[in-house]
């Protein structure tokens, strides 16, 4: 029970780290609510499903193979729907909402709304104290933290990292200081796409591949963002973590718990904020005027 | 005979003057008198059932632009004040045998208590924080309702209830006349003077704190009026479609009136009416092809709001009318002078 609570937990909290930490880039650089952002991770969910199941390609490969079309997919669409009207906050909430329907109708016509499952990429469990454990957990869990990882290093080793960084914390002195702030955002949204994309193509053989699969992880990456404070990679990380044992702790000891993981991990959420408004790791900014 | 007459003339003079000389109140005439007597020339049940469905929802949208347009505190989870409107008139009608006019503003009543709760937590929170933490309210409400299926029917939901009234004719009527009713009042609060402390604690609320004036007070009776309205489109719904169910609560439900008001122009009450009136009705003409209906309806909003980022109505409006930049007072897009101060209209 308390591996299987473990391991469910970590599982949960890496996805949604991982959602989590991409929206909170690209709200901090270009401020926009991405809505659409699990949507993408449902796009590399349905890209493996295709690439494995229908073409025929080795698993590990389309799964790294996903990222790049759907990130390129959220390049394009990013270019096209959300640039030219970006100082009207409203148009993009509703362009992002507009466009995570329209990729959802697009695979329930490709594929129709069936649940559709996904290889693990190795085969094989092994038990321990009696709980079943199979690989492709483990696998997903340690690729998750390898990218999150990664990630970390891109935002603080890097000069695109600093960049991205600046950008989120003060975009007119950033522009000042020489750096192109379209090219920036461009840059962030790709970032944050692409680990979507990997997201998806990680947890694709754990759960059911279906076009309404972005919902349930949308409302729990926005809940882990608000959790941990908006724009702080730690404070998503944790956030992520909290929620996601919250969910497991739910679904394994509470009767009818699988109804009331939301509520309970959305409640959690709601107690920090009564007394942290600014989130876990946020920090309270001045309100831009 | 002779006074009568005098006070006819004297409204068709304020008449002309008022009203005629401007496309968006002739419009708006126009959009009253083709709902109310619309019956008189077509009684197709499925025509009219489409314009209840957007009368309940119009007033759900315009209540969301009272909240979320005027006074800026970005509301995700719109659907929780439609499903607990939803929800207590239903239970109240099924367990308690109160009659649908009393059940529904009991459903608002209850919204407004719901407002409440959800604003007091939600007073602390700003923008983005506030429209993503409104979010999981009516998730949380939903798993609640999933838990106790012995109340609430679970998945299945709340079904069985008293119809609005005996005819598809008089649930007609009471649904516009309601819209057309509240529309007006919310219409009037937002113009009035607390309208325009709404509308200012939008834009700068320190500022309005720096005036006096107390923004948590103002804050929440925006959380309650809104929760009201929407209260009420709630329990219309639920007796209209005789059903309370969970969809009432979904997440995309939230989603679809936010797309409304926007699509219609945020901060106007006639904007989300509007989009409503214009958006439903596309959706069911869209039913010839359903595969594609959510497509289309995506892409349309996708590739409207390229051209028209302040939404469909304001733009048009801009088309047809212009602002005098003297007096500020609008005028036909056709004049060249303003209509009061002659001043030269560009």
């Amino acid at each position: 029970m308390i591996l299987d609570i473990t391991l469910s937990g970590l599982i949960n909290g890496s996805v949604y780290a991982l959602l989590a930490i991409g929206f909170s880039l690209i709200f901090g650089v270009a401020r926009i609510v991405n809505i659409a952002h699990t949507a993408f991770y449902m796009l590399a969910a349905y890209f493996i499903y295709y690439g494995t199941k229908k073409l025929g390609i080795n698993p590990a490969l389309c799964m790294l193979a996903a990222v790049i079309p759907v990130t390129l997919i959220g390049l394009i669409s990013y270019k096209l729907f959300i640039d030219p009207i970006r100082e009207h906050e409203a148009a993009v909430l509703i362009a992002t909402i507009a466009l995570a329907m329209a990729m959802q109708e697009i695979m329930l016509l490709i594929f129709t709304g069936d649940f559709l499952g996904v290889p693990h990429l190795i085969q094989g469990h092994r038990k321990i104290f009696g709980v079943k454990i199979a690989y492709q957990q483990l696998l997903t869990v340690a690729a998750a933290l390898l990218v999150l990882a990664l990630v970390w290093a891109l935002l603080f080793k890097t000069r695109v990292g600093l960049a991205i960084r600046s950008t989120a914390q003060d975009r007119e002195v950033a522009n000042l200081m020489g750096m192109n702030d379209s090219r920036v955002a461009m840059i962030t949204m790709g970032v944050s796409v692409g680990l979507a994309a990997f997201t998806g193509a990680v947890i694709a053989p754990l759960t059911i591949v279906n076009p309404f699969m972005w919902m349930h992880p949308l409302i729990m990456m926005m809940a882990v963002v608000v959790l941990g404070g908006m724009g702080s990679i730690k404070g998503s990380f944790v956030g992520a973590y909290i929620l996601g044992f919250a969910e497991a702790l739910v679904v394994f000891l509470i009767p009818m718990g699988a109804f009331l993981k939301g509520s309970v991990a959305l409640s959690i959420m709601i107690a920090v904020l009564l007394i942290r408004p600014e989130g876990l790791f946020g920090v309270a900014f001045e309100e831009e005027r | 005979m002779g006074i009568l007459g005098f006070y006819l003339r004297k409204l068709y003079t304020v008449f002309k003057g008022e009203v005629l000389v401007l496309p968006s109140r002739v419009v708006v005439l126009l959009f009253f008198l083709v709902l109310i007597f619309l019956p008189v020339v077509t009684q197709d049940p499925y025509l009219l059932r489409i314009l209840i469905l957007s009368s309940i929802f119009a007033i759900l949208a315009a209540s969301w632009d009272l909240l979320s347009g005027f006074t800026g505190q970005m509301n995700f989870g719109h659907a929780l004040f439609f499903g607990v409107g939803a929800y207590t008139a239903a239970l109240l009608n099924l367990h308690a045998h109160i009659p649908p006019w009393g059940s529904i503003p009991l459903g608002g009543l209850a919204a407004v208590l719901a407002g409440l709760i959800i604003g007091i937590p939600c007073l602390r929170l700003k923008g983005t924080y506030l429209a993503l933490t409104t979010l999981a309210f009516p998730i949380i409400l939903m798993g609640i309702v999933f838990a106790i299926p012995d109340v609430t029917g679970g998945e299945l939901g709340v079904s069985g209830l008293a119809r609005l009234s005996g005819s598809r004719i008089t649930d007609y009527y009471i649904t516009v006349a309601l819209m057309l009713g509240l529309s007006t009042i919310m219409w009037k609060i937002t113009t009035s003077h607390t309208g325009i402390i709404f509308h200012a604690i939008r834009e700068d609320e320190v500022a309005v704190r720096t005036a006096g004036i107390n923004t948590t007070r103002y804050k929440l009776l925006a959380f309650s009026l809104s929760g009201f309205f929407a209260g009420i489109a709630g329990g219309l719904y639920a007796h209209f479609m005789r059903i309370a169910g969970p969809a009432n609560l979904e997440v995309s439900m939230s989603f679809t009136v936010v797309i409304w008001a926007i699509f219609g122009g945020v901060a106007t009450i006639y904007g989300p009416i509007g989009a409503v009136f214009i958006l439903f009705p596309l959706l069911e003409l869209l039913h010839f092809w359903p595969e594609y209906r959510m497509l289309m309806f995506a892409l349309i909003i996708l590739l409207t709001l390229l051209y028209m980022p302040n939404g469909l109505l304001p733009w048009v409006r801009n088309k047809i009318e212009k602002e005098c930049p003297r007096c500020k007072i609008r005028n036909v897009a056709t004049r060249s002078a303003c209509r009061v101060c002659t001043a030269a209209l560009d």
